[in-house]
């Protein structure tokens, strides 16, 4: 192998990752599926020949972050690459393997070179409907869910299975979009080994090993080079957490080596009857993007930078959920632990580490009661997404009313009110709902919706934190948790249900606020004045967390 | 110096310097001036380097029928915070909307970032009761009971301008134009934008900060204008002044100084006409302009010589020019990606030892290493200078002397060092890293516009544009390349081509088959008579060409494509040519239609323009003339990877029909074309450089 300088292989390590961004780029526009769209619910990675992941696309969700490789290792292990030929495509949706539930379908295709296998693309996204119960947790098993497709060949030396298509299009609702954005995986599966193809002719390569080589180990140098510098121990947390119907544990043991990082689910509740579970390898998604925002997160995700993360689980807890398990919410409690490892790394680095936040995206999706549309009212199907605050940070307030583990953009109201009957009557952020702090939790926020055309409408439930608040750090309170109420009812509504709000009721969502980070006593007076001449604190509020007169 | 009257000048007015073209008749340049920018009375370099070009060209003020300006004050306004103590009027229940947004970092390991500043903190963020429907329809009467309490707040927070965005007024303006009334009845003096006169779409976010910052900056750019004008008809300027939008188009002072959030950034979009120009005259279908300077590159897709346009932008993006880090604005704009890449983007191995470059600049000020201004980080320029590109003879006009000894210590021991490279293996990877971040950045825009980037020509100017545009070229899969006539000052000499045009784009949700026609054609004739009115500001009797398009998507879809309507009232008859418009498109940028699916419209725009200026006729063939160049330099071959001689030709001795083989550095005043030892170079009859990549054998 002839030796390339160190600057034509930045080059050519930067040209993989502007492909995957170009892919992931291509897929969110072709996308149906609101939660693509709105959140970016997709990826895109290269793989060389064996296997090993070079780069991957950085979208809205973290849940991709390493189930996407060892889908891929796994697809491979499946089919040997001396059966694979040019043209041919491999998918599956199976949550074990792609990435937690159904909706979620993950595409790979061989990249040849002079005959042989170099590499591989891959790509996710998520459909928007594979039948079942559909979107939301009241499954009892994945059957209930929907059409689950084991590893298969979708497309043989360019010619699509048209058996495949019609299954999964004859099992879901929205059969022409679920075509639609099989379609788009395709295209983003090829275009991306075309390009992969290009720049091997461009730089003259006749395989991967070398730069792979590079990319790899580069990444891996520098993210042990980071762990470094965490202390060795290790470190044991334990979170509380609203659940389907009886409270949750979420624990985990870190521990931190010069080698690596192992975490640990042991301790874990069991796994619920109902579809919040989630699989392993979504949990360690999550967990891993976490750790990663605090060791090395100027490396990108491939192979060498996530080699040093390991996470377990003891079969069939709530976080390694397995077979068959229902799983379509898994992003519900998956959502929350990063909080689980960050409070874990705060004992190692408690300098370092953000107080819990809300988290737990409030994802709402809507749609018109089965009897209204018997009745001939207007049918419609809409989800709106919205956050609460993030936790305060160990030198600055958290962010009010912002997605954090995820990436999710929350709805915009008039986009909302143009395509579906309903009226938003208020968006605004909620006084006092950040955690007191040196530093203060940021701001949930309140929604009060109601249908437009005076009609019953569903709302799909799967949230969390309104028993159990974002809890604070080194002296910061709690967030305020999340409250859902429905006008004119007595009692609050539980965040996992299927609701059902009557023409001229109003639905009123408070998400919840960011745990506040330090002694309150500590905070800056000027940003206590500031905070209560803006509102977000009430002067009551000033007086009794603070001891601040306004 | 003979020349044609009448003149017409135009006048860009950048963060540095001040270019200033005088053209004749026949749109031949007769005098280009570069002059500092005056930050504290602009108009001073303005006049300076007008003045001069006249008397390059002895000519007098009273000689100019057509004065044209741009100018990036507006966007520096907004980037440097310099505007107005501005308060925001929201329906009420709706005060938030600025910092709630989207509710998304724009960086997702980034646990400490800060949310961009939209220039309104919350006391001053003020609410109204009332409340339109989506379809236009009050649900809530404006409460005009509490303007009073609403003035006493302003007065309070101590307001200079007003921001009034209000729940879908795109739909129906009734309420903000009442709102203004009621506020204007007691304070005359107030400055107000309402969101449905600046930026009439959906999506309250963005039209909220698109009126904020139109609002933000309108005292300062009014002062500005008035003296401005006032400045040059005391030299005796007879002509009215047009000012160059985002769009493209020239527009009155007038409407310049009612919608200033127009006026941004004007001087790149000058760069994007002047492209537009040279494909026309060159007949070329596909082009991508390339207009790289000291501290950033832009990069425009033109089709059919008509810049890519788009309907927002965003202002003062985060330092790593991250997408969403900045404030979006919903203005019709050139669409140009714009990256830190520039002569000044300094140069780094980073903690991992990878090579990187920018987005970080040396600026003008200390600026590279080379120029022995202080400057201490090795940057893109200092690289250049080392492999022999920039030749220290006569730079920049004989202004400073080049330190190519500085440039090599310092590439050497920053870069070459920790990654055991020579001096000039550094400056090699810089370059190459450099060259590929602004192809990799062309190639995602192109794939983002569902468009091919490598049969595309490119049209490179501005300050560093020709000494990059080959090695560009080559990361980017291009091999023709074209260097138009006076590249360095490219924007200001674009202002001289645009049209005087304005464009609105407004909201209303339609399903394609179920549209309601009549109220759509009253939509699109209301937009068409309020865009009409502002163009015969500009002029009183041009022809006019009238482009109305729908914004359609698969309902489900996030990504809108343009579809072109029928300049004329639409019927029942055209919705089926529409879908096979639309279905035409999409299957071009994602390579299958979805049939079945339904197809909706969020937004109509209709752009009315003057006709383009006309080219000047060309019919002789130039001669083909092999130059033998009387003079070579030593340059680092990127193709070969050693060092070789280069032929060094200054610009003004080629004539058309000259042919040179690369490796040769073509130099002039500003600039230099770096020609690589894969590209030919041929000069045409209006004297823009041809340059031709060999195709390679596979």
């Amino acid at each position: 192998m002839t030796d390339i300088s160190p600057a034509h292989l930045q080059v050519m390590w930067n040209r993989l990752v502007a492909v995957v961004e170009e892919q992931a780029q291509t897929l969110i526009r072709a996308a149906f599926s609101p939660i693509v769209r709105e959140c970016g619910d997709i990826s895109a990675g290269i793989f060389d020949a064996r296997g090993e992941m070079l780069a991957q696309a950085v979208t809205g969700t973290p849940g991709h972050i390493n189930t996407m490789a060892e889908a891929v290792k796994h697809l491979r292990a499946r089919f040997p690459a001396e059966t694979m030929k040019p043209g041919d495509i491999y998918m599956t949706n199976d949550p074990w393997l792609a990435s937690g539930h159904l909706n979620d379908f993950l595409l790979m295709m061989p990249v040849f070179r002079q005959g042989h296998v170099v590499g591989y693309t891959s790509c996710t996204s998520h459909l928007v409907d594979l039948g079942g119960l559909g979107m939301g947790p009241e499954g009892s098993d994945v059957y209930d869910e929907g059409l689950l497709i084991p590893p298969c060949k979708l497309v043989d030396q360019g010619t699509v299975n048209t058996l495949l298509m019609d299954i999964v299009q004859a099992n879901s609702r929205e059969p022409i979009a679920n075509e639609g954005d099989i379609y788009a995986l395709i295209a983003c599966c090829e275009a991306g080994a075309a390009r992969l193809a290009a720049m091997m002719n461009e730089f003259d390569l006749s395989d991967l090993d070398r730069l792979s080589h590079y990319i790899i180990e580069t990444s891996r140098r520098g993210t042990l080079d980071a762990i470094s510098q965490v202390p060795e121990g290790r470190y044991i947390n334990e979170m509380t957490m609203d659940g389907y119907d009886v409270p949750l544990t979420l624990r985990a043991t870190l521990t931190v080596r010069k080698d690596g990082l192992h975490l640990d689910f042991a301790g874990t509740s069991p796994c619920s009857s109902k579809g919040i579970n989630v699989p392993l390898n979504y949990a360690a998604a999550y967990s891993v993007f976490a750790m990663r925002c605090i060791i090395g997160p100027d490396i990108p995700n491939n192979a060498g930078s996530l080699a040093p993360f390991v996470v377990t689980g003891p079969p069939g807890c709530i976080l390694n959920a397995e077979h068959p398990a229902p799983v379509a919410m898994r992003h519900t409690l998956g959502q929350m632990t990063p909080d689980l490892v960050l409070g874990c790394l705060h004992q190692a680095l408690p300098d370092l580490i953000p107080a819990e936040g809300a988290s737990c995206m409030y994802d709402l999706p809507m749609r018109h009661t089965a009897d209204a549309a018997r009745d001939g009212g207007r049918r419609f199907a809409i989800e709106l997404v919205h956050n609460g605050g993030t936790g305060a940070r160990p030198t600055s307030d958290g962010l009010s009313a912002t997605a954090f583990p995820s990436g999710v953009f929350g709805s915009q109201v008039e986009i909302a009110e143009a395509v579906a009957p309903i009226t938003i009557w208020r968006r605004e952020l909620r006084p006092d709902s950040g955690g007191a702090g040196q530093y203060r939790g940021g701001l949930g926020q309140v929604i009060e919706l109601s249908s437009a055309i005076d009609q019953p409408f569903l709302v799909f439930l799967s949230v969390e934190r309104l028993e159990n608040p974002a809890a604070g750090r080194q002296g910061g309170r709690s967030g305020a948790p999340g409250r859902i109420r429905v006008s004119g009812r007595v009692d609050d509504i539980p965040g996992k249900c299927e609701l059902r709000v009557d023409a001229g009721e109003r639905l009123i969502f408070e998400t919840p606020g960011g745990g506040g980070f330090g002694d309150p006593a500590q905070r800056d007076r000027a940003a206590i004045q500031s905070d209560v001449k803006c509102g977000v604190v009430t002067p009551g509020a000033a007086q009794a967390l603070y001891g601040v007169r306004t | 110096m003979t020349f044609l009257a009448p003149l017409r000048l135009a006048i860009d007015i950048g963060g540095t310097f001040t270019d200033t073209v005088l053209v004749d008749a026949a749109d031949a340049v007769i005098a280009s001036t570069k002059t500092l920018t005056t930050h504290d009375n602009p108009a001073e370099g303005a006049l300076l380097g007008a003045t001069r070009a006249l008397a390059d060209a002895t000519a007098s003020m009273t000689d100019i029928i057509g004065f044209i300006h741009g100018t990036t004050l507006a966007t520096n306004a907004l980037i440097e915070k310099r505007g107005a103590r501005v308060a925001t009027i929201t329906t009420e229940g709706f005060r938030d909307i600025l910092e709630i947004g989207y509710e998304r970092r724009y960086s997702q390991y980034d646990i400490n970032l800060q949310k961009t500043d939209f220039l309104v903190p919350r006391d001053r963020a003020l609410t109204v009761r009332e409340r339109m429907s989506a379809s236009g329809e009050v649900l809530i009467a404006l409460d005009e009971a509490s303007i009073a309490d609403l003035i006493a707040k302003l007065d309070d927070c101590k307001a200079e301008a007003v921001a009034i965005c209000l729940m879908h007024a795109y739909a129906n303006p009734a309420h903000e134009q009442r709102l203004r009334r009621l506020l204007q009845d007691v304070r005359p003096d107030l400055r107000i934008s309402i969101s449905s006169e600046v930026s009439p779409e959906a999506r309250e976010f963005d039209r909220l900060c698109t009126t904020v910052a139109n609002a933000y900056i309108q005292p300062l750019m009014a002062r500005y204008l008035d003296a401005f004008a006032s400045a040059f008809k005391s030299k005796g300027l007879r002509c009215p002044i047009l000012m160059i939008t985002a769009g493209g188009g020239m527009t009155t002072l007038h409407t310049a100084g009612q919608f200033p959030i127009r006026l941004v950034e004007s001087g790149p979009a000058g760069g994007a006409i002047l492209a537009a120009r040279i494909a026309r005259e060159n007949n070329l279908g596909a082009v991508l302009s390339f207009d790289m300077g000291g501290t950033t590159a832009k990069l425009c897709l033109i089709d059919d010589a008509t810049p890519q346009t788009s309907r927002q932008f965003e202002i003062g993006r985060a330092a790593r020019f991250i997408k969403g880090s900045g404030m979006p604005v919903r203005i019709p704009v050139i669409d140009m990606i714009e990256i830190g890449a520039g002569g000044g983007s300094i140069a780094a191995v980073d903690r991992l030892g990878r090579l990187t470059v920018g987005p970080k600049s040396a600026g003008s000020e200390p600026g590279p290493v080379a120029f022995g201004r202080g400057g201490g980080d090795p940057t893109v320029t200092d690289a250049d200078v080392v492999l022999g590109y920039i030749q220290p003879e006569n730079f920049a006009e004989g202004q400073f002397a080049i330190e190519t000894a500085a440039a090599e210590e310092v590439l050497l021991t920053t870069l070459g060092m920790p990654l055991g490279l020579d001096a000039c293996g550094a400056a090699d990877g810089v370059s190459r890293i450099v060259d590929e971040s602004m192809a990799s950045a062309a190639r995602t825009h192109a794939v983002e516009s569902g468009k091919v980037l490598s049969q595309r020509t490119m049209i490179a100017f501005g300050g560093n544009g020709p000494l990059h545009a080959c090695r560009v070229a080559r990361s980017a899969g291009v091999s023709r390349v074209l260097i138009p006539a006076n590249p360095s000052v490219g924007s200001a000499l674009g202002f001289l081509f645009a049209p005087v045009s304005f464009e609105i784009v407004r909201s209303r949700y339609a399903l394609l088959a179920e549209m309601d026609i009549a109220a759509i054609n009253r939509l699109l004739g209301d937009m068409c008579r309020e865009a009409l009115a502002v163009v015969r500001q500009g002029d009183a009797e041009a022809p006019i060409t009238t482009r109305r398009s729908a914004y359609m998507r698969y309902h489900g879809q996030g990504h809108e494509i343009e579809i072109a309507l029928p300049d004329r009232a639409i019927s029942a008859e055209d919705l089926k040519s529409l879908t096979a418009a639309f279905e035409t498109a999409y299957s071009a940028q994602f390579s299958r239609p979805v049939p079945g699916m339904n197809i909706e419209i969020l937004n109509w725009s209709v752009h009315l323009s003057t006709p383009m200026r006309p080219l000047s006729e060309i019919t002789a063939q130039p001669r083909l003339r092999h130059i033998q160049p009387t003079r070579t330099k030593r340059i680092f071959c990127d193709v070969s990877g050693v060092f070789r001689e280069a032929a060094f030709v200054p610009r003004e001795v080629l004539r058309p029909g000259d042919h040179l083989s690369g490796p040769a550095l073509i130099a002039e005043p500003q600039t230099t074309t770096f020609v690589g030892a894969d590209f030919t170079l041929d000069v045409d009859m209006r004297g823009t450089l041809i340059l031709t990549r060999e195709t390679q054998s596979d």
